[in-house]
């Protein structure tokens, strides 16, 4: 038990670390580069016609004030965290008067829905075809597998997106290619509307987990390989244990454990994957507003999604440590 | 005489591999025959890679690629075929039931991730016939008599012992009381005082249930306590075999002479004669004789021919041109050494 | 070498399919030296032609030769990539080695920035950056600020080899010998983490181009250097694929697709050829 609470421990200060670097690049980004939000924002503004330079300084001290980019760069800093702590990134200009918790409060579920299905998808069935793969190794199907599996681990996901974007936006126009939900249906626990929101879902979802699944099949197939020259693996089929049993509870339960690290590890890289599915495809998620927010010239709003992003994942990586010592009760060993 | 518990006839088993186009083969066991009879712990001695595993591997019927058998025959007392001759489900039904095996001591032969209580039920239930609170009063009833709590149940691997784990594993694997039992090197890695414990509950075992037991292991002092009978392996040949205490009073091949005579005994202040040279490479053996490189007693017939295992008149047998052809010249006897010496070592 | 190479050619499937997609592309990339056109010039052929024997990919709405198109674009895109890879290599190698070799503290405060790079979402930062950059952001600035963010995964891989070599004699005999730390992982540890260090470089080079295609498709590179991904941005900005010239899409798609496998499984035989374990599997097999 104490053991345990020591790893709880150990993984929250992972859990704190990662948010504290992760927003100080942030701050560091926004901070040592060539442009200033504020005069970018005020020359869009004024691209159009005369305007009064007294106006234009009033603009520029509201901007500075909303920007948090008052006062020396360590009172800067203070107010960075404190507007995080309380998620306030102030209004959004792009689409004023929402405020940018609220723009993102909207997008994150989009987000977190179509992350966690394709995740959930990917993993579970990668890993177990993954695992067949490399416990019979002769069959031939799982042999084509596990090429098409490698050949899908090295590509990136707005390559694999567009290629799923045109063979089924395209070549075969069978599915919505674009939006999180139809523009006409009145959201609500309707047939038609979650309907709608799942056949929108799928090319998305398609397209993410095919860009996982492959590294979860291979992966599972060589963890898997290792783990049947186990001794305990051995001596359970010495044993003429029920070759069923050795499968699941001796050889892929073994190998569980480490992919679910497998799977915290590459958790930053998938969400980079679903934010850039989201722009091809248009989801309505934190990409697509992202995206948006970078084209409109919204400091406030690309801003607040770097900062959420790296809450977001760290928060997500923490559970999946949390649920770490239900796969492996030898817990304190790392 | 009696029907043997197990017989095994010119059993040759090889590893056969290939590697960017290159056949390679390794004979780790080459024409062995022998017997274990009803009852009796027969013990197998050789150096490391002398084939001593590979043997009970195939004996055991695990073998998996690259090992292969290409040859001879395998007969338990308790199957009316070849152990090759069975299909895998009726292989899997005799496991455990009538042939189980105590795994080395230092292997990690329990699933890190499940109790020891799931691992009774996996490797034992299905072969019992019981019911399941049945079945755990069995396993309770065994625990106990192997000294172990029942409370161990519950615990996972990780939480017990080395010495407790080889326990759990040798109650593992006598808990259905198999007529044949294979131990590979159960003690080695325990420590002393740990090994001499598990050692005294083997046999116990044993006694108690009947079995017959081959029981491998390089070590000559653990072979001085438990076999009753020695077979000596040297590079994928048997090339000794008789009661053990014969083995130790009297070694007859030149090299279980030098097993023999190397081992320590209280009192004994000569210094020991390290044999030259280093075991043969199995992918290309010496011709004739394996031993005859580093054999003092080597002549031209025993690099050219391969000698038989032969039957003495004693009973005994053994592979040597040297003493099959004159049984009377027996240089290096160890006068002075009984079987006593080696019951409290 | 060369008969290793022939040898793992012949017997080894990955090596010889990924040797001969990297070959391709490679020789795409020295044809664009001998391009008949200035990649940057636009409208010096008629557009929109498909594919034919006068343009072998066909011809875009910009009046530019797909093909010559493609051979510049992958050289710049291959150069980004392996410039990200060797500028990562040193920060992954000096992380891994240090963090192995010393241990103690100093290894656990790496590693856990090391996992904390690893969990942090690139895009958005880097998103974040290009906001920040706009107009200055070159090529040179979006290669040093990806590689001073993805070395991580290596710098892991590094450290756990330099840990196994920590305690092999041949260190220890040249801590008594006198060598200091720095001399040590140069000339003695080095040598043994280049052969994997080579593996792994193949692998960032892959995931350096593919960031910088989806930086780019989504405009967030200097969109006037020809990369893939910036021919793909251009492509979409002429919405290529409703006008029916899906050439000038396929092209660079299947083109990077083809390095991507191809050094992928150059990157995985590699791991094999180098890794005893999963020879003797192989040898099970």
């Amino acid at each position: 038990m104490r053991s345990y609470l020591w790893y709880l421990a150990r993984r929250f200060g992972q859990f704190v670390l990662v948010v504290f670097v992760g927003i100080n690049i942030v701050f560091f980004v926004t901070h040592a580069t060539p442009i200033d939000p504020v005069e970018q924002a005020i020359s869009s503004a004024t691209q159009f016609g005369q305007s009064d330079p007294r106006a234009v300084e009033i603009m520029r001290k509201a901007l500075r004030e909303l920007y948090g980019l008052d006062g020396s760069i360590w009172q800067q800093y203070l107010t960075f965290w404190r507007r995080l702590a309380t998620g306030d990134f102030g209004p959004s200009l792009s689409a004023f008067p929402t405020s940018v918790s609220t723009l993102i409060g909207q997008a994150l579920p989009w987000t977190a829905g179509l992350l966690s299905t394709s995740t959930l998808v990917a993993w579970c069935v990668g890993n177990f075809m993954g695992g067949l793969a490399g416990y019979y190794r002769k069959n031939r199907l799982l042999k084509g597998l596990g090429i098409v599996a490698t050949g899908l681990q090295p590509i990136p996901s707005y390559i694999m997106s567009l290629v799923v974007l045109i063979l089924f936006g395209y070549l075969w126009p069978i599915l919505p290619i674009s939006g999180g939900v139809e523009m006409n249906i009145h959201p609500g626990f309707t047939f038609s509307f979650l309907g709608s929101v799942a056949a929108h879902s799928l090319l998305p979802v398609l397209s993410l987990a095919l860009i996982t699944i492959g590294a979860w099949f291979v992966g599972m197939r060589s963890l898997v390989s290792n783990i049947v020259a186990e001794d305990y693996v051995v001596y359970a089929e010495l044993a003429g244990v029920d070759r069923h049993k050795i499968l699941t509870s001796y050889v892929m339960r073994n190998a569980l454990a480490p992919q679910l690290t497998g799977l915290a590890l590459s958790l930053g890289g998938i969400f980079n994957g679903a934010i850039i599915t989201e722009v091809v495809f248009g989801y309505p998620g934190l990409g697509t507003l992202l995206v948006r927010g970078v084209n409109s010239g919204d400091y406030s709003l690309v801003l607040g999604i770097a900062s959420i992003s790296i809450i977001a994942v760290a928060t997500a990586v923490f559970a999946i440590d949390l649920l770490y010592p239900l796969l492996d009760p030898r817990v304190k060993v790392r | 005489m009696e029907e043997a518990a197990l017989s095994v006839q010119n059993l040759r088993a090889y590893y056969v591999t290939g590697h960017f186009g290159m056949q390679r083969e390794v004979r780790a066991v080459d024409d062995v025959s022998l017997s274990v009879r009803k009852n009796e712990i027969y013990g197998i001695a050789g150096e490391s890679s002398c084939g001593k595993s590979t043997f009970i591997k195939t004996v055991a019927a695990a073998i998996r690629p690259p090992l292969r058998v290409l040859g001879g025959s395998i007969k338990y007392s308790f199957l009316d075929r070849d152990l090759y001759d069975l299909d895998e489900r009726k292989l899997a039904d005799i496991r455990w039931n009538h042939l189980s095996f105590i795994p080395q001591g230092s292997m990690n032969v329990l699933n890190p991730v499940r109790r020891i209580r799931e691992s009774f039920q996996d490797f034992a239930f299905p072969h019992m016939g019981l019911g399941r609170s049945e079945f755990f009063d069995v396993v309770n009833r065994h625990l106990e008599r192997l000294q172990l709590s029942p409370s161990i149940l519950s615990a996972f691997p990780h939480e017990l012992s080395g010495g407790m784990r080889q326990r759990v594993a040798i109650a593992l694997a006598t808990v259905c009381r198999p007529e044949f039992i294979i131990a590979d090197e159960p003690t080695t890695a325990l420590d002393v005082v740990v090994q001499k414990d598990v050692l005294a509950l083997i046999l116990e075992t044993q006694r108690e249930i009947g079995s017959s037991m081959i029981f491998v292991t390089h070590d000559l002092t653990v072979h001085a306590n438990i076999s009753n009978r020695l077979g000596i392996m040297y590079a994928g040949r048997l090339i000794e075999e008789g009661p053990t205490r014969e083995i130790f009073h009297d070694p007859l091949h030149p090299y279980s002479r030098h097993l023999v005579a190397s081992l320590p005994r209280i009192g004994d202040l000569t210094p020991k004669i390290a044999l030259t040279g280093a075991p043969p490479n199995l992918a290309q053996p010496p011709s004739g004789c394996r031993f005859h490189p580093r054999c003092p007693l080597a002549t031209d017939l025993c690099r050219q021919a391969s000698p038989e295992l032969t039957t003495l008149s004693s009973g005994r047998r053994v592979a040597c041109y040297a003493v099959a052809s004159a049984p009377a010249t027996r240089p290096m006897t160890n006068d002075r050494m009984t079987n006593d010496k080696f019951k409290s070592f | 070498m060369l008969k290793v190479l022939r040898d793992l050619f012949r017997h080894n499937r990955e090596f010889a399919a990924g040797s001969i997609l990297v070959l391709i592309v490679l020789g795409i990339v020295v044809a664009s030296f001998f391009s008949p056109y200035p990649p940057l010039d636009s409208y010096v052929v008629p557009p929109d032609i498909p594919p034919s024997w006068d343009h072998l990919l066909g011809t875009n709405s910009r009046g530019q030769d797909v093909f010559w198109q493609v051979a510049v674009a992958m050289r710049n895109s291959l150069l980004f990539g392996i410039s990200v890879a060797l500028i990562s290599r040193v920060i992954a190698l000096v992380i891994g080695l240090v963090s192995g070799y010393v241990g103690g503290m100093v290894d656990r405060v790496l590693m856990s920035i090391n996992d904390t790079f690893v969990v942090i979402p690139l895009f958005p930062i880097l998103t974040l950056f290009y906001f920040m950059m706009h107009d200055h952001m070159s090529w040179v600035v979006l290669a040093v600020a990806m590689a001073s963010l993805g070395w991580p995964y290596d710098a892991r891989l590094i450290r756990s080899i330099a840990l196994s070599l920590r305690n092999r004699e041949f260190t220890t005999q040249s801590i008594f010998s006198g060598m200091s730390t720095r001399q040590i992982l140069m000339e003695e540890h080095l040598p043994y983490v280049l052969p994997i260090v080579f593996s792994t470089t193949l692998n960032n080079i892959n995931w350096s181009i593919g960031l910088e295609v989806t930086l780019s498709v989504i405009g967030l590179t200097n969109i006037e250097t020809p990369t893939i991904g910036t021919m793909i941005y251009w492509a979409n900005q002429h919405t290529a694929m409703v006008a029916g010239i899906w050439w000038w899409v396929l092209a660079p798609v299947a083109t990077v697709i083809m390095m991507f496998i191809g050094l992928f499984l150059l990157s995985v035989s590699m791991n094999e050829f180098i890794d005893p374990r999963t020879r003797l599997a192989r040898m099970g097999a």
